[in-house]
């Protein structure tokens, strides 16, 4: 038991409290927030190292003992998906200056950002099911702040539709818990896990693992519940867009991922086979939704589905080469996927448009921002030696190993889609004849606005490189992961 | 009577999911309040109701073997704090976003000018 555990909660939490106070002053709320983030990065990295060391830090809130308190549980997983966030994070509050209007900025941005770090770390801690529902709504709660923040047309209209949608699954989501309860009278997640196999009717506790699947594939954007986010994520400002599209739908992957590895384990023939399927689809109609568009931003969101895709396949094979490749894609896409919101708002600045068909010869004006993007286009598309192969690398060899061919090739052809989607914006945005800059202004502002994602890249090249480094820790998340007694043994048996 | 409330959580379902596939905002967010109800009654049902065996009060004391689970009500009642907080939200969003985009009819707010 450690009070270490509750650390990446807590301290955003009380973060966004006090920089509510100094709202009004632009510049004060500014360093502030960018000192505490910092801070913030360095502490957790901190923790890290510890549970790297020691294993995992269990926390029974007030002294209740295990079953009964709530249980905060940092275990490598956890921490790993609590650093990268924060890595997300320190690079976006860097970003954030250069990006939001002054008005945005003195509105509560910082707080609201500090929320949704809060919300995603204690989503990514909690060892109890209807904590998660808590956290899910706290990161709602900020992210619906973010959303409206700048208050324009379509930008309300688009967060209305995002709020609804978040409402049912949500309501779905408690409905579900209630389900589970009262089957297993409990909604500790590692005592679920120790009475599920207890439980004489097996079929119906599939069923209830199926509608927590419909819960949290409607906010990770899996096929046929992804027609939702494209548009929302695009309307906010770039800022927003970038933690939205790192941070968000990682957490419904990371529930899926926890849930059907701890407790949902038993009908694997059923479950994991129908997750295969519906990872074909997410990744193919994800990948024709980013080439139907000529909209720059409109591209990048549609190409966050077909990742959820390549992760959700690492599930559904359920292998510990599989489970690893997804942990490892995880990691690498909330870096990745910040990069690319970042540095396409720095597009769409500097090009004052983000309709590809009116860009054209910004390279002249912006080799750094061309040559970074191109860079982040190979990341992404999973070209070695970057983060994105290492990735896709063990999903495949998994699937190889598992004789699911299908997939496989799905797999292949959709990754070379998302090249395709992305090196469009490249050679019809950069290249081509030199032209006049329709603002030449901006030139000195997006520059700068390039550096909080060159950082963000260098560390998801580093990810890729030095893979040897990463890979033996993410090994044994899957280990840990495909054996659920650990876990258990860890909250209960202390 | 855990059936009887079984089937009123089933019509809360049914007529909030009706109003929400409705054009109107208003009815839409009247939608999601009645599908919150809905949840909200179906986890008190499913945490057993005053009948049978476990009609008591949840006290714990010497003696008491019979008592009513209280888990479930600490979960709806912070359910239903959240779900308060996100109807005025959604209350306060419909307004601005009706006021700003001049309808208030969904039809009207699809939104295609991004192609």
């Amino acid at each position: 038991m450690s009070n270490l555990a509750v650390l990446p909660i807590i301290l955003p939490l009380l973060a966004g409290i006090l920089v509510a106070f100094i709202h009004k002053k632009k510049t004060m709320v500014r360093i502030t927030s960018q000192i505490i983030a910092v801070v913030n990065l360095i502490v957790i990295g901190w923790i890290f190292i510890q549970v790297r060391q020691n294993g995992s830090l269990v926390l029974e809130t007030g002294d209740w003992a295990a079953p009964y308190g709530i249980i905060i549980v940092g275990d490598l997983l956890a921490m790993t998906l609590v650093l990268t966030t924060n890595i997300v994070a320190v690079a976006s509050v860097f970003f954030a200056p250069k990006s939001l209007s002054e008005q945005q900025e003195t509105y509560y941005f910082y707080s609201f950002f500090f929320m949704l770090i809060a919300g995603v770390s204690g989503a990514f801690l909690t060892g109890d099911m209807f904590n998660l529902f808590v956290f899910f709504e706290v990161l709602l709660m900020a992210s619906y702040g973010l959303i409206v923040l700048g208050n324009g047309k379509a930008q309300l209209r688009e967060s209305l539709k995002y709020v609804l949608i978040n409402l049912f699954s949500s309501m779905l989501f408690v409905t579900t818990i209630a389900f589970l309860y009262s089957i297993v009278g409990t909604v500790n997640m590692a005592q679920i896990a120790e009475r599920v196999k207890e439980v004489e009717q097996q079929g119906i506790l599939t069923t209830i693992g199926i509608l927590f699947f419909f819960v949290f594939a409607t906010k990770a954007a899996v096929f046929p519940l992804y027609y939702w986010l494209p548009r929302p994520y695009i309307s906010p400002n770039p800022v927003v867009s970038a933690l939205f599209g790192a941070l968000l739908t990682k957490v419904g992957i990371y529930s899926i991922l926890r849930t059907f590895t701890l407790i949902f384990n038993q009908e694997v023939e059923m479950t994991h086979t129908l997750f295969i399927y519906l990872a074909a689809f997410t990744m193919l109609f994800g990948v024709i939704g980013a080439l139907s568009t000529n909209n720059v931003k409109l591209v990048i969101a549609y190409n966050i589905i077909p990742a959820v895709g390549f992760m959700l396949m690492g599930i559904g094979i359920f292998t510990e080469v599989s489970i690893s490749g997804t942990i490892y894609y995880l990691v690498h896409d909330m870096i990745i996927k910040g990069v690319l919101f970042l540095l396409i708002g720095a597009i769409v600045y500097a090009a004052g448009t983000s309709d590809l068909r009116k860009m054209g010869g910004l390279i002249h004006h912006y080799p750094v921002l061309g040559w970074l993007f191109f860079l982040a286009t190979l990341v992404l598309a999973g070209i070695p030696p970057f983060s994105g192969f290492i990735g896709k690398l063990q999903l495949l060899r998994g699937g190889l190993a598992e004789e699911e061919i299908m997939i496989v090739i799905v797999a292949l052809i959709s990754s070379l889609l998302i090249l395709f989607s992305m090196i469009r914006i490249f050679i019809r945005g950069f290249w081509g004849e030199e032209r006049e800059l329709e603002h030449p202004e901006r030139k000195s502002k997006a520059a700068r606005m390039v550096w909080p994602a060159a950082g963000l890249l260098a560390l998801s090249i580093l990810l890729g490189v030095g893979a040897e480094w990463f890979y033996p820790s993410i090994e044994s998340i899957a280990e840990y992961l495909m054996d659920p007694e650990i876990y258990i043994d860890s909250v209960l048996k202390e | 009577m855990e059936f009887i409330m079984a089937i009123l959580a089933g019509i809360l379902f049914t007529t909030g999911i009706y109003n929400l596939l409705q054009k109107q905002m208003l009815r839409i967010i009247i939608g999601t309040g009645l599908i919150s109800h809905g949840a909200h009654l179906f986890i008190l049902t499913m945490g057993e109701l005053k009948t049978g065996e476990r009609g008591a009060p949840p006290i714990l004391t010497e003696g008491v073997e019979s008592y009513t689970d209280p888990l479930p009500q600490a979960l709806i009642l912070t359910s239903i704090v959240i779900s308060f907080g996100v109807t005025s939200l959604l209350l306060v969003l419909a307004y601005r976003a009706s006021k700003i985009n001049g309808t208030d009819n969904m039809e009207q707010l699809r939104g295609n000018d991004y192609e």
